[in-house]
């Protein structure tokens, strides 16, 4: 089983980076974008045999507590199906 | 009075704390090991700038679940003088024992060059020899230094005179109200961009930045002169 967990500035929180993202994919002729936020993305693996809801709720907990920091970031914690 | 300079991998500010604590302010000074839980017998601990762990995962968040930073908490609590400069001042952040958080900054540039900065309060054991009305030169040297947090607990932070220094003139990365740095609720924790470090020996082009380690020295003598009477 694997969960993906994304990381991002809040929006009321500048994001320099994506700002300069946006300047750059705007002055390439994509002037239909009108803003980007830049963010990171976590893929875990878990181990086989894991339940749905303890791999959910003990996620939820790291992605608050180590993986983002809530004074400056949301998060978003998917849990995949296996395949 | 003894520092107590933590070095992290990576920290690549410590031998400047060494040199400006021991050889420009002639204090004792002990290295302490980011393994390690002992803080000894120190007066105060200071937390160097660089690049603790790599900066991995965001500055300063893997540095926060090192042992020596458990204790670092507890003596915090118990009302020890806790420094931390530059990355330091990101670490005590991503801690929690002081509010906001540290952003890349505004310009995206890496910014190494002196600037001014106000000290916002002498009302504390980090700045009771500053004066606030005069700006003190000290260098900055960081990539992600543009100060963050809300705007209550900006207001908070004014409102119980806990801003350390303020930019003065041009606000370098960006940080909201130009803080350069901020004390903790107990005023015994200071984080600060600017390297006062570098800024102890006239040699370098300015002492400024030795008012603040004069000022903890002040601070931890009056505490053994309380604790002897």
């Amino acid at each position: 089983m694997r969960a993906i967990i994304q990381v991002a500035f809040k929006k009321t929180v500048l994001d320099p980076q994506g700002r300069a993202i946006t300047q750059a994919l705007q002055s390439h002729g994509h002037e239909e974008i009108l803003g980007v936020r830049q963010g990171k993305f976590f893929e875990i693996d878990l181990a086989p045999g894991t339940s749905r809801e303890t791999a959910r709720s003990n996620l939820e907990r790291l992605a608050a507590e180590v993986l983002s920091n809530p004074v400056i970031e949301d998060y978003e914690v998917t849990v995949l199906e296996p395949s | 009075m003894k520092f107590g300079v933590v070095i992290f991998p990576g920290s690549n500010c410590d031998h400047d704390a060494v040199y400006a604590l021991s050889g420009n302010l002639g204090q004792s000074v002990t290295e302490i090991w980011h393994e390690s839980e002992d803080l000894g017998d120190v007066d105060a601990v200071f937390l160097p700038g660089g690049f603790s762990y790599g900066d991995y995962l965001r500055c300063g968040a893997i540095a926060r679940f090192s042992p020596v930073i458990r204790s670092v908490r507890n003596f915090a609590r118990m009302g020890g003088l806790v420094i931390g400069v530059c990355n330091g001042f990101q670490i005590l952040c991503e801690t929690g024992l002081l509010e906001g958080a540290l952003i890349r900054n505004r310009g995206l540039r890496f910014i190494c060059r002196t600037v001014d900065v106000v000290p916002g309060t002498s009302n504390s054991p980090f700045t009771s020899n500053c004066r606030t009305d005069r700006p003190l030169r000290i260098p900055i040297a960081h990539g992600e230094g543009c100060y963050i947090a809300d705007d209550a607990t900006l207001d908070r932070l004014e409102a119980e005179d806990r801003i350390a220094f303020r930019y003065h003139g041009e606000n370098p990365n960006g940080s909201r109200r130009e803080i350069a740095g901020v004390l903790g609720v107990g005023r015994n924790v200071l984080g600060m961009m600017p390297h006062p470090e570098r800024a102890c020996d006239p040699a370098v082009g300015s002492s400024d930045g030795s008012a603040v380690f004069h000022s903890m020295i002040a601070a931890a003598e009056a505490a053994r002169a309380l604790h002897a009477a």
